[in-house]
């Protein structure tokens, strides 16, 4: 799921202990199932040379369009290369884009949202501009700040963040704001804590759950946008084989080779739905308030 | 009442007013000359120059983005590059197949999503409700075009029921039309659709706790009477909400599925204007976008009273 968690309370952070680590996974295996897809996705990407596969730029026009077979386990393209490598190495794409993007959305959303959850008037002026931002749909902004950039995998990473940026400040920024007002926090300043030291004992750790949830959707969706930038073709460049890329150039012969379009298809839906199923356990497990009503 | 939508009218201005400086200086930080690519290769710098004059791109930013938006306040949206056509006509051009299928893609998700949170929400823990939410899972996992291509193959390709690609304006038949709609609407429906179910069920679950609901059930109503009668009834403003938020979700899925099925609509024009960085046309489209997206959500804000008597403005 894609829209914020909104209403998280005052909490306590993640559970450190081992123990309490298998009691999550025990009691979410959602969690479990999701994370050893995740693994099974992260080696496969990482040792992707390893794996039977070949150059998956090298072409090889005799061998055009070859149905799966032993020989060629996913089938060739129309330029003869191999499906069954091209879609193991796509996955290191996928994963590094969706992996940034989390990661760099949530980092720069932070330190707005806390800026913002402290100064009045900084607040008044940039969630105007969040608002404004947020009224273009993330997809559309994407595209945009690519049609206005080199493809690159770097430019999508960046593009992909800017639209993700604004629902995470609006998150802090609401932890922010209901943590000011609890007593803990109150009494904190009463007795002449630090502004810093407040910060880091008592408003960043409450943020760390919302953080980790918002984050992991966001890396599903940051890895559907991806695929989605790529295949209209202002994406990763066409040489890198992405699976949004992979999809691209099947398009056209989807009635003829289908095979092109199914793998990436089959394997970008698999890890989106391992990173949501993670994405549901922790949000469960963290904040059990919501769980109820979700 | 009146007054409340004044209110929320102004309150959008800011908001539009940042959409447009947004989608201004797009075009304005862009590369490349729009004058040089209108002349074409053979043209000599001075004809360059005159254009640039003619277009009134050597003025400084802030006398562009006044005559822009003084532009885009009367209508005019500009030139394409590629095509010379205003970008208005463009957009005009286009807008049924989009607006189509995006009522289309509304009616099929809101009639699969609704009844299945209810169902869920009514036998919460068991099975079934597992089973929808497995579904919503899958659904938002699923992307809009990889569901596509899996229908084409299906129903196209495969059981020949449906055609594979292409629009039919409803002026040529009902039946073509909906023909038409059938596989890009339900491929575009399903993500909308799991997370409507998600929040119905959620918002349905919050409801069926209440003590009215007990009282209800008490007085000997059928479950289906509490279910929709007072259940549904109460749960209607966050699922509203819900559907207007997940606007945003549709366009950007809109853009995709037109290109999949190709559907001549403003999608597959955004995606034919960034291939060919034609960017005055890309500015009308994300400001009618967001347009869309702000009005869609001041409607539902609107809706409330209606969903909810307690709700006054």
């Amino acid at each position: 799921m894609t829209a914020a968690p909104i209403g998280f309370e005052a909490q306590r952070a993640a559970p450190r202990e081992r123990g309490a680590f298998r009691d999550l996974l025990r009691r979410h295996p959602t969690v479990a199932i999701g994370a050893a897809i995740l693994a099974l996705m992260l080696l496969m990407a990482v040792f992707a040379p390893y794996l039977g596969t070949v150059d998956p730029q090298a072409l090889s026009p005799v061998r055009r369009l070859r149905f799966p077979s032993r020989a060629y386990w996913f089938g060739t393209d129309m330029l003869g290369r191999d499906v069954y490598s091209r879609v193991l190495y796509g996955a290191r794409i996928s994963l590094w884009v969706g992996f940034w993007v989390a990661f760099f959305s949530t980092a720069i959303g932070l330190v707005i949202g806390l800026v913002t959850g402290f100064s009045r008037p900084v607040d008044a002026v940039l969630m105007r501009v969040m608002d404004g931002l947020m009224s273009i749909p993330p997809v559309l902004l994407a595209i945009a700040l690519m049609a206005l950039t080199r493809a690159s995998t770097s430019n999508v990473i960046l593009s992909i963040t800017v639209s993700q940026v604004p629902q995470v400040t609006r998150l802090v920024r609401g932890v922010v704001l209901t943590l000011r007002e609890q007593p803990f926090v109150e009494a904190a300043v009463a007795v002449g804590t630090g502004f810093f030291k407040t910060l880091r004992r008592h408003i960043l750790p409450n943020t760390v759950a919302p953080l980790l949830v918002q984050g992991t959707y966001i890396c599903a969706s940051a890895m559907i946008t991806e695929a989605i930038l790529s295949f209209i073709g202002a994406g990763t460049p066409p040489n890198v084989p992405s699976w949004g890329n992979i999809m691209a150039e099947g398009r056209s012969l989807f009635q003829v080779a289908y095979y092109i379009v199914l793998f990436p298809s089959v394997f970008l839906s698999v890890t989106v739905l391992a990173v949501n199923l993670v994405g549901d356990g922790l949000r469960d497990a963290l904040d059990p308030r919501l769980a109820r009503r979700m | 009442m009146f007054s409340y939508i004044v209110r929320r009218l102004i309150a959008t201005i800011p908001v539009m007013a940042i959409v447009a400086a947004v989608v201004f200086s797009l075009l304005y930080f862009a590369p490349g000359d729009p004058a040089a690519i209108i002349a074409g290769d053979l043209a000599t710098a001075e004809d360059i120059a005159r254009i640039h004059h003619q277009l009134g791109l050597d003025e400084p930013f802030l006398v562009r983005f006044w005559q822009w938006t003084w532009g885009v306040l009367h209508g005019d949206l500009g030139i394409s590059i590629f095509t010379s056509l205003p970008v208005w006509q463009l957009i005009q051009q286009r807008v049924e197949p989009t607006a189509a299928l995006t009522v289309s893609t509304l009616i099929v998700s809101v009639s699969i999503a609704i009844p299945i949170g209810v169902v869920a929400a009514a036998n919460a823990g068991t099975w079934i409700d597992r089973a929808a939410m497995a579904f919503a899972v899958l659904g938002f996992s699923v992307p809009s075009f990889v569901l596509a291509y899996v229908l084409i193959l299906v129903f196209s390709v495969g059981l020949d029921w449906l055609p594979v690609q292409g629009y039919s304006s409803i002026t040529a038949g009902i039946w073509p039309f909906l023909q038409h709609l059938i596989l890009p609407s339900t491929a575009l429906g399903l993500i909308y659709a799991a997370l409507i179910a998600r929040i119905t069920r959620a918002s349905m679950l919050e409801v069926l706790s209440q003590d009215y609901i007990r009282t209800a059930r008490a007085k000997g109503l059928s479950s289906q009477d509490v279910l929709i009668g007072h259940a549904l009834k109460n749960a209607a403003v966050p699922i509203a909400t819900i559907i207007g938020i997940g606007i945003a979700l549709l366009i950007g899925g809109v853009i995709v599925t037109e290109t999949v099925f190709a559907i001549p609509g403003i999608g597959r024009l955004t995606v034919d204007a960034i291939l060919r960085r034609d960017y005055p046309v890309i500015q009308g489209v994300i400001l009618l976008f967001s347009a869309a997206y702000v009005i869609v959500n001041l409607l539902v804000d609107l809706s409330y009273t209606v969903l909810d008597p307690r709700v006054r403005f």
